[in-house]
């Protein structure tokens, strides 16, 4: 369905998300093959080169060890496009499953989740992130935990809605009458109805899930030194960006070009599949 | 009348929303892994000292008991001891409380000043260049982390030409003012981008809609129309959106607070966690939760005061 879709209105491809396309295409490349395209070492300490604004040698300039920065973003995107898949992934699934479940059957199951979606957008998202962060700890792992208690609640949310509207059709009550088992009409007739609007969400909230991540990093709470993350890589520059903004600047700059990649990309999505926001 | 009944209604469901607010945070700090008593002190702590801590905190209660215990408590304002700071949390968040407010306050008012005209003009070049533009710029502001944008503005204005200070709060009014200015604009930048956004597309909305043609068609001026069908029309939607990204907006704050060393909440929160000050965190999770709460309350009577149709249906 989707795929059919996709094909018919290629051709009318716009340019932001020819943009946003080759974007996620360069990270992907880095992230895959690292050796390929970063100049040194990401780790190597090269002591007679300090602390070195940007210059031909080194691109984006050097560290308080002489590391090579560049190559250092490069390791990092690694890390951070892991982050932008698991941190939304684990969301969409569960959150999908649910919010199918609530929509189809309605009742006492849809008043509970009514109850905890009230709940979950009363919290700042960041702070109850936060907050589940504190109590299991800092870490990756941690962080995709207290993003996906949280998370799942917005595709949940989607897909309740998109269900509850597909309900209505015709096609439903034929496959009602026609004796499907309920796993069948859920999964082979509704899902692939109702999936489109959460599939455009998921890309739109890996740039979220980037933006959310690397924040995280920064702080101290999601991914830890010596891990390269963008985040944690700009906290690394912070002391030094008197001296050497450089070190703050470049990473940050890949957090940025990452998530417009994403997010140019999910726009383009909701225009090709016909989803309104 | 309508509006009373209205305002009434709205303050009466506060209260199952307050006391799910509270369920939740009491199980996110029960959800703490092993003991949580030595998880605060450490493991070096005397066993005096944890089994005090543990009176203290009541845990050796029962679940249902403490449950009841943590309500009572937060009912009368008391949210316990700071582990870090040896005060009560109560004083510790009231003193931090303005600074956070103030942030988020500016924050708002500058995204405001910065995201209305532009998506006026957006709106009405829809599709040429200055509309692009705009769109262009601000697109790229949404996918900018705070702290980065942060640490470029604190580079440029603070670092290299001075205008504004490092960090921190400063004294009275308006060194405060001049101090949070360059953390408002960090925290303004993305939410001017969402309002921009949205109001855009309300405007390009209203300017369709039949009321707008009606007006045009008794011949009023395209000023008048502007201002007075279009510009309140947009403006009930724009609100509406501030106020579902208050929690967003507090979220920043706590990101703001640490780039700029501004001693707010936010800042305070992310402080405790690592100096596992947890009654601390508690607090400020149900205290932020709160204010959210209290927004949305806010947002839903100013919409009824826009737009007479809300406290009728």
């Amino acid at each position: 369905m989707i795929a059919a879709t996709l094909s018919r209105r290629l051709p009318r491809l716009p340019i932001s998300v020819f943009i946003g396309l080759m974007i996620l295409f360069l990270v992907l490349l880095c992230a895959i093959a690292p050796q390929l395209v970063a100049p040194y070492d990401p780790l190597a300490f090269d002591f007679s080169a300090l602390l070195q604004p940007p210059t031909w040698t080194h691109p984006f300039g050097t560290d308080q060890f002489g590391r090579d920065i560049l190559s250092r973003v490069i390791a990092a995107s690694q890390i951070d496009l892991q982050i932008a898949f698991f941190a939304t992934t684990g969301p969409l699934i569960v959150g999908s499953l649910i919010g199918l479940f609530v929509g189809y059957f309605g009742g006492v199951a849809d008043a509970v989740f009514g109850r905890i979606v009230d709940l979950v957008v009363t919290f700042p998202f960041l702070v109850l992130v936060i907050a589940i962060v504190a109590v299991l700890g800092p870490g990756l792992i941690n962080m995709y935990i207290a993003i996906g208690v949280v998370g799942w609640v917005f595709y949940a949310r989607l897909m309740r809605a998109e269900v509850q509207v597909q309900r209505q059709n015709e096609y439903v009550a034929a496959a009602r009458v026609l004796g499907y088992s309920v796993p069948r009409i859920l999964f082979r007739h509704i899902l692939p109805n109702a999936i489109r609007p959460v599939i455009v969400y998921w890309v739109t909230d890996m740039a979220l899930a980037i933006l959310l991540g690397s924040s995280l990093g920064y702080l101290g709470l999601g991914a830890q030194p010596p891990t390269a993350e963008w985040g944690v890589l700009v906290a690394d520059g912070k002391n030094f960006f008197t001296q050497a903004p450089w070190m703050c600047f470049f990473p940050g700059l890949a957090v940025v070009v990452c998530g417009l990649g994403f997010s140019l990309t999910g726009d383009g999505f909701a225009d090709l599949l016909d989803v309104k926001r | 009348m309508y509006r009373a009944i209205y305002v009434a209604t709205r303050l009466l469901q506060m209260i199952p929303t307050l006391f799910l607010i509270g369920v939740a945070v009491f199980i996110i700090a029960r959800l703490l892994p092993g003991d949580s008593v030595s998880a605060m002190l450490g493991d070096r702590a005397t066993e005096e000292a944890v089994q005090r801590l543990t009176r203290q905190l009541g845990l050796d209660q029962s679940i249902f008991a403490q449950f009841v215990a943590f309500l009572q408590a937060i009912a009368r304002g008391e949210f316990g001891t700071s582990l870090a700071f040896r005060v009560p949390v109560t004083s510790l968040i009231a003193e931090r409380l303005p600074a956070t407010l103030m942030l988020t306050g500016l924050a708002t008012l500058i995204a405001i000043v910065l995201s209305v005209p532009l998506a006026f003009c957006a709106a009405l070049q829809a599709n040429r260049w200055p509309d692009l533009l705009i769109r262009s710029v601000f697109q790229v502001g949404l996918s900018s982390p705070i702290f980065f944008v942060g640490l470029v503005l604190l580079t440029v204005f603070a670092a290299w030409l001075h205008i504004f200070p490092v960090g921190g709060y400063g004294e009275g009014f308006l060194d405060n003012l001049h101090h949070l200015f360059l953390p408002a604009l960090t925290l303004a930048l993305s939410f001017a981008a969402v309002i921009m956004r949205s109001l855009r597309a309300s405007i390009l909305q209203v300017l369709r809609a039949e009321f707008v043609e009606f007006a045009r068609a008794k011949g009023l001026a395209g000023r008048i129309i502007l201002f007075r069908h279009v510009m309140r029309n947009a403006l009930i939607a724009t609100v509406t959106l501030i106020g579902l990204h208050i929690g967003q907006l507090l979220g920043g704050a706590v990101i703001t607070e640490s780039v700029f060393a501004v001693p707010g909440v936010g800042r305070l929160m992310v402080d405790s966690i690592f100096a596992r000050d947890y009654p601390v965190i508690q607090s400020l999770t149900f205290v932020l939760a709160l204010l959210v709460s209290i927004a949305f309350l806010i947002t839903d009577i100013i919409q009824m005061w826009l737009d007479p149709r809300v406290s009728r249906s």
